[in-house]
């Protein structure tokens, strides 16, 4: 027992050096992002227009929305059924599981200037669509696609099995088993591998820029170029003229962040107390 | 290692035996005082018997813990069944004995209207029953078990030759009545011993084959 | 009174790919009666009680040769599988109610074989929640989620479960391995009160559970089955040396 004293200690302390350092970090960065940006927020900065006078960052708040709706809506329901058909459906450890996972790792692990230069020549030159939110919503989706469809695959396999035998063991259909008792049991998991998602898309330049261009204005069809805000920093920061915009948007980009989750969690609550 | 079961099982069997022998005496004890009309071994007798009471109650106590704590199934089951019926039998022979023996002082020396002779007989036969079906449960031996079951009819054919002559007796000479009656009442007390060593002897196969023997 | 036969197994021999799990049982299993297989892990009894409502064909490499009747139907024929664990219900060894409300986990069943009515619904929750014996204790929760329920309330709500869809059989493999002694009494009582509607077979690894609540008792060893009859028979004298051993605790 006293021997093992001093480890506990060392190891205690370490653990708080971890939490205390991780905390630091953080607390740093949204302080140092807050206090440059949030007294550069002005309402003109909401203004629908972005001109040379007045870096509004409307347009690319609205670009963002889009690219992330848009992406979702591509990528989301792709993801969710491609894992549940891995998870529920095909043969475990099955040859073809085997490389769909494989193809899906490899995926998640290549850079995002790859998806951006790719996406550019594929959806911009090849299909035609140039620069504009098409393009980039589809090379974003692709982006995204292993992360979301790793997540549920995780969130449906720690679904018990005793779950599934309890429906089956009643008459239930595979099918009806899965939408009634996996998929609302896995909902969270599934949730959470969503807002991952989403962060990812948010805070996505190099492949936006390819692909949806950086053009500092709404976009007016699923064909027009735009920007999100994190390209619009980028492109703030990158001229140097305006600082304090890019800071500010760098806030509102924070808080636009931080209202997505908020809201996720909530969904997800609200889905699991039904 | 023998489990802690099996040696509760085999202090059971042991006390058995004792039990066993502890009859045996009781009812050779009360022959002799039958035979020699000696009232302080007839008055042994029924102390004897209250040993065996004792050793029922202490086996029967056993054999109630065994059923509680182990729960006994299959033949653990019907060893430990079979011993608290058989403890019961024997209880009985010594009670019989104990009876006996109680008519011995009763008669008080009164000399015997005849020689005895068909009374020793039971008296040699039941005690033989007894000993075999003692001996048939420690061996498990079925065959032992069923000829103490068909040994019982030398018994009861003594029992009716013991009856006839004393009819006669009494026929001859009126007097002679209340002794024969006496006589008679041992003679019957002889023949339940033997009846009960037959239930021993079945609850003996009964937990050997596990059929109950009607 | 002649005997009906609700299951009747013909040389079954199961594999897990190249492990032969049950080898030829022969078995016939009595309608409105209680049978309980037992055997130590590992000896079949589990794997045979899932393949009388097919559970097996979820695992993958499980093989099955030999014949399974099902009131004279073999259950490997025409019938469809879902029909088929609608008439053989099951109640396994965790509780495992559904994260739903107690109402929902009750009317899962009847919902998946198309009642919609709630008033029919209604009424079957509450009449499978008093055949489970815990209607009086739940009646006033209905809406709450069953995770909320204790591990005993929670597999008796898998009884109701189970009854909801109005089976022939209930088979129970060891329901009652994870409860207290209160529970598990509760549970053997309602068993045998359910005897008198459903065929129930019960897997069970205490010994006390099958002489106390079964009719019939099935002695299974290795995939193979030791012997099978009577459990007063079984348990008091046993004809096979290894059942004895089994039973008496000098196994092995």
């Amino acid at each position: 027992m006293m021997r093992k004293k001093p480890v506990d200690f060392i190891l205690f302390a370490l653990t708080w050096l971890s939490i205390i350092a991780t905390a630091t970090v953080l607390i740093l960065v949204v302080g140092y992002v807050l206090i440059n940006g949030v007294p550069h927020i002005r309402p003109s900065l909401f203004a629908l227009q972005f001109t040379t006078q007045n870096q509004s960052l409307f347009p690319a708040l609205m670009g963002t929305l889009m690219v992330v709706g848009l992406s979702l809506i591509l990528a989301v329901p792709l993801g969710v059924f491609s894992a549940i058909y891995l998870v529920e459906y095909a043969k475990r450890g099955s040859r073809f599981v085997k490389i769909v996972r494989l193809t899906t790792e490899t995926l998640a692990g290549i850079p995002s200037i790859v998806y951006g230069l790719f996406g550019f020549i594929f959806f911009g030159v090849f299909l035609g669509w140039g620069l504009s939110l098409m393009s980039g919503a589809f090379t974003v989706s692709i982006m995204i696609l292993p992360l979301i469809m790793r997540t549920t695959e995780e969130s449906l396999k720690s679904v018990p099995d005793t779950y599934r035998e309890g429906s089956f063991g009643i008459g239930a259909g595979r099918l009806r088993t899965v939408m009634r008792i996996v998929i609302p049991a896995a909902i969270p998991g599934i949730l959470a591998g969503i807002i991952l998602a989403i962060g990812r898309i948010i805070g996505e330049t190099a492949a936006i820029i390819f692909t949806l261009g950086n053009v500092a204005r709404m976009p007016n069809n699923l064909f027009d170029t735009g920007r999100t805000l994190s390209a619009h920093m980028y492109a703030l920061a990158n001229e140097g003229t305006h600082p304090g915009e890019a800071h500010a948007t760098a806030a509102v980009l924070l808080i636009v962040v931080i209202l997505i989750n908020a809201l996720s969690s909530r969904i997800a609550r609200l889905i699991k107390a039904s | 290692m023998m489990r802690r079961f099996d040696e509760q099982l085999a202090i059971l069997n042991d006390m058995l035996l004792e039990m066993g022998a502890m009859v045996e005496k009781t009812i050779t004890v009360a022959t002799q005082a039958l035979q020699t009309q000696d009232v302080g071994l007839a008055k042994k007798v029924i102390e004897l018997e209250d040993d065996v009471d004792q050793k029922e109650k202490d086996i029967e106590a056993l054999c109630l813990k065994l059923l509680l704590q182990q729960q006994p199934v299959a033949k653990d089951l019907r060893l430990i069944s079979a011993a608290l019926k058989m403890i019961t039998d024997m209880e009985r022979m010594a009670d019989q004995a104990a009876d006996i023996s109680e008519i011995v002082v009763m008669m008080n020396r009164v000399p015997y209207i005849k020689k005895l002779e068909h009374i020793p007989q039971m008296a040699k036969a039941t005690i033989k029953m007894v000993t075999e079906s003692i001996d048939a449960f420690v061996r498990k031996d079925l065959e032992l078990a069923k000829a103490v079951i068909e040994y019982d009819d030398v018994v009861d054919d003594l029992f009716d030759l013991v009856k006839h002559e004393l009819i006669e007796l009494i026929c001859t000479d009126s007097s002679n009545g209340e002794q024969a009656i006496d006589l008679l009442m041992i003679a019957k007390y002889f023949e339940r011993i033997g009846d009960h060593a037959c239930n021993v002897a079945e609850w003996v196969m009964y937990s050997i084959t596990g059929k109950q023997v009607k | 009174m002649a005997k009906t036969n609700k299951f009747s197994l013909k040389n079954v021999d199961l594999w897990y790919n190249n492990f032969q799990a049950l080898k030829n049982i022969n078995m016939n299993i009595p309608s409105n009666e209680i049978t309980a297989f037992i055997g130590p892990s590992g000896c079949g009894k589990s794997t045979l009680i899932k393949s009388m409502n097919r559970m097996n064909d979820l695992v993958e490499g499980c093989k099955i040769t030999g014949s399974i009747m099902l009131d004279d139907e073999s259950i490997h024929g025409h019938i469809d599988v879902n029909a088929l664990r609608k008439r053989v219900g099951m109640v396994f060894q965790k509780p495992n109610p559904f994260p739903m409300s107690i109402f929902d986990n009750i009317a899962y069943g009847p919902r998946t074989h198309g009642i919609k009515s709630k008033f029919k619904l209604n009424d079957i929750v509450e009449k499978s929640l008093r055949d489970a014996a815990i209607w009086d204790e739940l009646k006033d929760r209905l809406k709450k989620s069953a995770l909320s329920l204790s591990g005993g309330q929670q597999q008796r709500l898998c009884i109701a479960r189970a009854l909801s869809v109005q089976p022939d059989v209930l088979l129970m493999d060891e329901p009652t391995s994870a409860l207290d002694p209160i529970s598990t009494a509760k549970i053997e009582e309602l068993v045998i009160n359910l005897k008198k509607d459903y065929t129930i077979v019960i897997v069970t690894h205490n010994m006390q559970q099958a002489v106390r609540i079964s009719d019939n008792t099935g002695f299974f060893l290795l995939g193979e089955m030791i012997e099978y009859g009577d459990t007063q028979q079984i348990f008091s004298a046993p004809s096979d040396k290894r059942t004895e051993d089994y039973i008496t605790g000098r196994f092995g």
